[in-house]
């Protein structure tokens, strides 16, 4: 069957911004349907709020949304452009469950709009639980024993047929959010209550524990023909009990003999059958029981998943691209094979090596939140590596975290657990947690038997036996050295440890050594990295995609080339404060390279990104990226070109954020491409940069840096206080805080010196001191973007004014460009600065620096630079979306040694016309996923992804941002107030805004007070819950009247603006602050952002919420 | 520990990774370890052949049909579930030796009784672990499959050994796997449908599969189509069966002589066996299919099924009257399958039976039953 003809154009729906549970896969997965669908033919509508994507480059599309996600946009969107489809399952739950309310709305009907993928019987059927597990016993599915509460009494109910324990599942969730297991009845009414909460349908589905089970997941697909294949079989590390996103995880199945296998295939096709998805990809998970091998059907997703990106990069087999395919009537025999090209997609790929993926966390950003696994996903991003067995794909994902360990074991990190007693640490490992493989490690390696560690952790045995390998390896490795010194190896010696996964640092770490001392002898005893290949087919074709991973056998596949090469380091596991934005980075540089004529070579170990699709580059190297891993394909690709005539013209290392960056310096000099190794370490090196800024005469804050508490506390005498403290050498602001006196400094000083997380990853040093600026409280915060070529011109990209005031980390903090809150003189003295700085440190490539507008009273502004990064920024992508420019396919060239004049002669670069349209970006951040954790913003970055509201106003793009981001504003109602001193004359602008737009006001005492002095009526004052004491504590207040929680809690506020500020403790705050994230109440916690809510108020009470394309506005700036 | 027997010491002492090697042929060299049987001479010799199933090594190990061949495992991680006593496609494994990558050091699954090695030992089946098998994968699909060696001896030795080494082409192996006498399994008595199996290296999972069709007699490949016929057979089923069609002894003769008298089905080695007593030829592939991955079409349906594939020749019917093709594999456009369009039989080339792999091919049995109905009106 063809390519079906009756349909024109397709609204393609994206997932937002990135959130726990979903993340960049589904870029990856939007931007290959986005490909596919125009190389058909089709016209490409693209709905996404998430301006950080790849899909929402304008190049994707035809018409780019950069839009809220929210039903009443998506109608506009669909009146305006009349799409004849809608493709909701590549965009995630977002996109499904958008999908669902268009329909219910009838919305669909109206436009006359086909849903094409999976249509709404079918999503309903796999989303509804109770409407599934019917489903299955339908079909003689074997399902855990369920039933469903609309009420806790109603749960009470189920719970007497099933019994405890029981697992909780609010219904149309995404990344099971509100899940959890109850083995008490507290627990049970608890999470029951929670998860009715949670729940857009109010429902839970309350379910018989299977917890300790074994868990595997098989991904599907299926053509409109009917023709059913499977696609790659997954099994977790960790038993049941485990959200499968928290679990560690394998490919293909390692445990099953063919014969239950098939069952389970068998299983999988009904089950797709059965639900009704029609064409596309979904994946269904099953439980099997270790003993008796019962199998039963946990869930399924009618759409493309986290896994589906998962098994699309461990097997080459490009689901999501396949699945636009089929939603548009192709068969899967009709689709080639992009690897082999001479087979079709009508069959079931076969792996030769390993895949594991292991996810990364975040819980060192969310104090109060305990580290433990269950039902819920917690984690923030992952790693995926290939080895050709399971023990050399475990230690290579260990070494891809970039948590500070080298592999499983052989690094500092393996002494972690010495000191915990066997019994104490067997019991540890009965929870599972982020740390629970290294402590299994430590148990096996003092001889704990692998059935008492299998009766602990559920953890099947043939998983601990091959890490009882790594351990049993470890020690003979150890056994090899007699004296000091690396012992001498066979070469076979050398391979054997180099097939276990164990890296240079591991081996250096073993035998006293440094790791180049291992790399020099390893590289002399004959032994170097081969390089197989990814193809979908265990070699029984030939493979035509260069898409390879490092291992140590007899053939190495690296084939020569003539090209100009340019290797780009990707950004590694997503994680707060680096993610998707640097994977946009990458992607943009290679295609960028590519289009130039170069030779583009793809290092990175993310199988959620675009950058590690196999066709984005050249070639692919799914690889750790450590120094002697990317020394190791840099070996690869010069053997490569010299082989071929080619030639290795340098690497990128600044477009992936921090991680690329840290191994500048250990590359090789003449291969670091633009910025200098140098210069980055120049940016870095306080003293250094303080004596530039000196040089540059361009004021910063007072600072030094410190390695003892004596010094920081020397520095902040001298500065003064409040001061901004952290550690150099992170991203996201990692520990970093605001003190405001010695006392506050020496308890910042213990969390960030004992805080764990960072001590793991090497502490303190003078050459990783700590950085203490002097703080400027009231002023604004700036951001820029700026590109410096060779020949020291230098183009501002953009320039980005925060919201919130300087104090809260730019990540989290909302931003608005054109900076339309600073003046003429200022916006030019910052440009200024920021080409100043780019030529002082000898910048080639892309530049953020950052600064901080002091208003000292009146028109008296001063500008201070706070940091430059000489790399990409976070920013980057909002700015190029937001601004028109390519800002990396501009920087890429320049690295490359292009001028801008150059590029401008090409047409690359273009010289903007006059804007007129704002855009916003806001944080999304992931308070839900930690109740327990204080939402107040601050200098440490916690947000996991961000949304852009783009309109012709500031406030209309704010009020789409804040919509966009979750928070849907109120245009009437009860605002309530609550300001901090220095808040008080923004905060009195704001009120007067809400006020002349007819909202009532509430406040607490002192607000009210300076309100009602200003002439702002107060409908009511509300009372403190606590006072501080003198030292900090809290004590319950005794005032009368109603508090700010009740008051929230009782549904009587629409909107709460609570700015948490100075030197006392936050406790009231944080309780109001909780109360309205509870209640889903909008909250603003800064004047600033008030005043920007009542901007944005005013706009939507005036206007209809109009949707632009980026296509449109571009056009507009173009023709003005 | 004096007590220790001399085969636990002799397993003892194999664990210390006793080094081996592969010689092909074409003297490429493969380095590894010996497990299961020691060859007396440290020299084992075959086809070297590889698969592509990632699940099911047991049931490939054991199947009668890769008598003669060396099986290389592209799959790394071989040996993980250990082996059961019920997922053997034969009494004993036939083939010549196994290649892997890592050979699992401790089985798991709840149906495992004995680990790989031991099995193969007990069957005196030598096997190599350690090898690049992706290399060798690569290479056999690159020059196609080859004679070679394989053992502990020294390199001189196995170099040696390999320009003498045999491949399958032009060899009967039928006379070796065959029963040695006819029996019966009689499991879905109430159809009435008689059906006789001849047995050119039978797996186990077919003669299930027909016996839910009917009661199945298996008879040793030398059976004439007299005594056949003297069964009084519904139908007659060709079996799958190791080595080249072309060399078989008596089989041919047999279906000629039952062809038009009673409803056939062959499978794989059934299938060129029939598509020869038509007329038809047999070639070797390249380097055959072995795996549980191909797309094969269905022409009469257009469906398209994930099949089990082994088999090293190919059939060409071309000139051939009175045929339709039926099955097409859709990675290189190879019969997979046909039927005669006046007389009451078909064949396929592929494994409706899986054993190991996918189950969608399984309604060739029903069809065979259909056939065999339709005949008896």
């Amino acid at each position: 069957m063809p390519r079906r003809d009756d349909i024109e154009s397709i609204l393609l729906i994206g997932s937002g911004p990135i959130v726990i549970g979903q993340a960049c896969e589904f870029d990856y997965s939007g931007t290959q349907a986005c490909r596919v669908l125009r190389e058909e033919g089709y016209r490409v509508i693209l709905a996404n709020s998430n301006p950080a994507t790849i899909m929402t480059d304008p190049d994707f599309a035809d018409a780019t949304y950069v839009e809220p996600l929210v039903p009443e946009v998506l109608e506009r969107i669909i009146a305006k452009e009349r799409p004849d489809a809608v493709l909701p399952t590549l965009g995630g739950q977002t996109a499904l469950n958008l999908a669902m309310d268009l329909s219910e709305m009838g919305i669909l009907e109206k436009y006359n709009v086909e849903l094409i993928g999976a249509d709404a019987e079918a999503i309903r059927t796999a989303e509804d639980r109770e409407v599934f597990k019917k489903a299955m016993i339908e079909i003689g599915l074997g399902v855990p024993a369920s039933g469903v509460a609309r009420s806790l009494d109603e749960g009470h109910e189920v719970l007497r047929e099933i019994g405890l324990p029981v697992v909780i599942r609010p219904a149309y969730i995404l990344g099971g959010k509100g899940t959890g297991i109850a083995s008490t009845m507290e627990q049970f009414d608890h999470i029951v209550s929670r998860g009715i909460d949670a729940s857009p349908i109010g429902e839970v589905l309350i379910e018989k524990s299977i917890a300790g089970w074994k868990e595997f997941e098989l991904e599907v697909m299926r053509d409109r023909a009917d023709n059913c294949v499977i696609i790659c079989s997954i099994e977790n590390v960790d038993a049941m009990g485990v959200h499968t996103g928290d679990s560690i995880t394998v490919a293909p199945a390692q445990t099953l003999t063919d014969v239950e296998y098939q069952v389970m295939r068998d299983a999988a096709f009904r089950v797709m059958r059965r639900v009704g998805v029609e064409t596309g990809g979904s994946n269904v998970q099953f439980a099997v029981h270790p003993e008796t091998g019962e199998q039963v059907v946990i869930e399924m997703n009618p759409r493309v998943s986290r896994s589906s990106a998962l098994a699309s990069k461990a097997t080459g087999f490009p689901i999501a691209k396949i699945a636009a395919k089929l939603a548009v009537g192709y068969t899967l025999d009709e689709i080639p094979n992009d690897i082999t090209k001479k087979t079709p997609a009508s069959f079931e790929p076969t792996i030769d090596y390993v895949v594991t993926k292991v996810p990364r966390w975040a819980f060192e950003k969310f104090p109060g939140a305990e580290p433990v696994l269950g039902t819920q996903m917690q984690s923030v991003g992952e790693v995926m590596a290939l080895g050709r067995t399971f023990p050399e794909s475990l230690q290579k994902a260990m070494r891809s975290m970039e948590q500070g360990r080298a592999g499983l074991n052989c690094d500092a990190g393996e002494r972690l657990y010495d000191d915990v007693e066997t019994s104490d640490l067997l019991a540890r490992v009965s929870i599972a947690t982020p740390e629970r493989i290294f402590e299994i490690e430590s148990l096996i390696r003092r001889g704990v038997s692998l059935t008492e560690i299998n009766v602990a952790t559920g953890i099947d045995i043939w998983f601990l036996d091959q890490m009882l390998a790594i351990c049993e390896e470890r020690e003979a490795l150890a056994g090899r050295q007699s004296g000091d010194g690396i012992p001498e190896l066979t070469t076979g010696e050398w391979k054997r440890a180099k097939q276990f996964g164990f890296s240079d640092a591991q081996l250096a770490y073993l035998w006293n050594s440094d790791e180049a001392e291992i790399r020099s002898a390893r590289i002399g005893a004959g032994v170097e990295t081969t390089y197989k290949t990814v193809d979908t087919c265990g070699a029984e074709f030939e493979a035509f995609t260069p898409y390879h991973f490092g291992t140590w056998e007899e053939e190495n596949e690296v084939a020569p080339s003539d090209g100009k090469k340019v290797i780009i380091l990707g950004s590694g596991p997503n994680r707060i404060g680096q993610g998707i934005e640097f994977d946009y980075c990458c992607v943009h540089a290679s295609f960028s390279l590519s289009a130039a004529g170069f030779e583009t070579v793809m290092i990175n170990c993310n199988p959620e990104t675009v950058s590690t699709d196999y066709d984005t580059s050249d070639r692919l190297y799914f690889e750790p990226l450590t120094n002697e891993d990317v020394l190791n394909v840099i070996d690869a690709e010069r053997r490569s070109a010299e082989a071929g005539g080619g030639e290795l013209v340098g690497v990128i290392v600044s477009l992936g954020g921090q991680t690329p960056l840290k191994l500048a310096g250990l590359l090789p000099p003449e291969l670091v491409l633009g910025t200098p190794a140098e210069s980055i370490d120049l940016a870095e090196d306080r003293d250094r940069w303080a004596a530039l800024c000196t040089s540059l005469c361009i004021p910063q804050p007072e600072g030094a840096t410190a390695t003892s508490l004596d010094a920081a506390l020397e520095t902040t005498r001298r500065i003064g206080f409040p001061a901004l403290i952290r550690p150099s050498y992170v991203l996201g602001g990692r520990a970093m805080e605001i003190v405001y006196g010695e006392d506050d400094l020496r308890r910042a000083w213990q969390a960030i010196t004992l805080g764990g997380s960072l001590g793991r990853e090497g502490g303190l040093s003078s050459s990783r001191p700590v950085l203490i600026d002097r703080f400027l409280e009231d002023a604004t915060e700036v951001d820029v973007d700026a590109i410096r070529d060779a020949s020291g011109e230098v183009i501002i990209g953009g320039i980005m004014q925060h919201v919130e005031e300087a104090g809260v980390h730019s990540g989290d903090s909302a931003c608005i460009t054109p900076p339309v809150g600073l003046t003429q003189s200022a916006i030019a003295t910052i440009s200024d600065y920021a080409s100043r700085i780019a030529e002082g440190l000898g910048v080639i490539g892309l530049i953020n620096v950052q600064f901080a507008v002091h208003h000292s009273g009146g028109d008296d502004e001063k500008v201070y630079v706070i940091e430059a990064n000489p790399r990409a920024s976070r920013t980057v992508p909002f700015i190029a979306k937001a601004m028109a420019v390519p800002l990396v396919k501009i920087a890429s060239r320049v690295m490359c040694g292009a001028t801008l004049a150059e590029l401008r002669e090409e047409g690359l670069l273009s010289e903007s016309g006059s804007i007129s349209h704002v855009a916003v970006k806001e944080a999304v951040l992931p308070w839900n996923r930690f109740p327990d954790v204080d939402t107040v913003l601050g200098p440490e970055m916690r947000s996991t992804g961000e949304v852009m509201g783009i309109d012709m106003t500031e406030g209309m793009a704010f009020a789409k941002s804040q919509l966009a981001a979750g928070d849907r504003m109120p245009l009437e109602g009860t605002v309530f107030m609550s300001l901090a001193d220095r808040d008080k004359p923004v905060g009195l602008r704001a009120a007067s805004k809400f006020a002349e737009l007819g909202f009532e006001i509430v406040a607490t005492s002192g607000t009210a007070e300076f309100l009602g002095s200003n002439g702002i009526e107060v409908a009511e004052v509300v009372a403190k819950l606590t006072t501080p004491s003198a030292d900090g504590d809290d004590i319950a207040a005794d005032g009368p009247g109603v508090d700010g929680v009740e008051l929230i809690a009782a549904g009587r506020v629409d909107l709460v603006v609570n700015s948490p500020r100075g030197r006392g403790p936050r406790a009231d705050g944080a309780h109001i602050r909780r109360a309205a994230a509870a209640n889903r109440v909008p909250l603003m916690t800064t004047a600033a952002a008030a005043f920007a809510a009542a901007k944005g108020i005013e706009e939507l009470r005036k206007n209809e919420l109009d949707v632009r394309s980026l296509q449109e506005y571009q056009s507009a700036m173009r023709g003005a | 520990m004096s007590e220790i027997s001399a085969t636990e010491r002799s397993r003892e002492q194999r664990s210390a990774n006793e080094p081996a090697a592969i010689v092909l042929a074409d003297g490429t060299v493969f380095e590894g370890e010996a497990f299961g049987a020691r060859p007396a001479d440290g020299v084992a010799q075959g086809e070297f052949v590889f698969n592509t199933v990632m699940s099911g090594y047991q049931e490939v190990i054991s199947d009668p049909s890769y008598a003669g061949q060396v099986i290389t495992f592209t799959y790394p991680h071989i040996g993980n579930v250990g082996t059961n006593g019920t997922d053997n496609e034969s009494l004993r494994p036939f083939c010549n030796g196994v290649v892997v990558r890592d050979l699992a050091r401790r089985p798991s699954n709840w149906r495992a009784q004995e680990d790989l090695p031991s099995f193969l030992d007990r069957h005196g089946i030598p096997g190599i672990a350690g090898v690049d098998t992706r290399r060798l994968t690569r290479h056999l699909r690159d020059h196609g499959s080859m004679a070679g060696v394989f053992g502990t001896a020294d390199l001189a030795t196995l170099t040696q050994a390999a320009k003498t080494a045999h491949d399958t082409t032009g060899r009967d192996f039928v006379a070796q796997v065959t029963t040695d006498g006819a029996y019966s399994v009689d499991e879905d008595g109430d159809s009435g449908r008689r059906i006789v199996a001849i047995d050119l290296g039978i797996k186990t999972t077919i003669v299930r599969s027909l016996s839910n069709y009917g009661s199945v007699h298996v008879v040793p490949a030398t059976t004439t189509a007299d005594e056949i016929m003297a069964l009084e057979p519904d139908g007659v089923f060709l079996s799958n069966g190791p080595g080249d069609p072309a060399a078989v002894q008596s089989a041919p003769e047999t279906i000629k002589g039952l062809l038009g008298r009673v409803p056939i089905f062959g499978i794989c080695m059934g299938h060129q066996l029939l598509a020869q007593a038509l007329g038809g030829k047999t070639f070797k592939l390249p380097f055959g299919h072995h795996g549980g991955n191909h797309p094969v079409r269905d022409l009469t349906t257009g469906k398209i099924e994930i099949t089990s594939q082994n088999h090293n020749y190919c059939v060409d019917l071309d000139g051939v009257p009175g045929i339709e093709i039926t099955h097409v594999n859709l990675n290189d456009g190879t019969l997979e399958g046909f039927r005669c369009s006046d007389i009451p039989a078909f064949a396929v080339q592929h494994h409706p039976e899986a054993g190991p792999g996918p189950h969608e091919s399984s309604y060739l049995f029903g069809r065979f039953a259909d056939l065999i109905d339709s005949n008896r009106k």
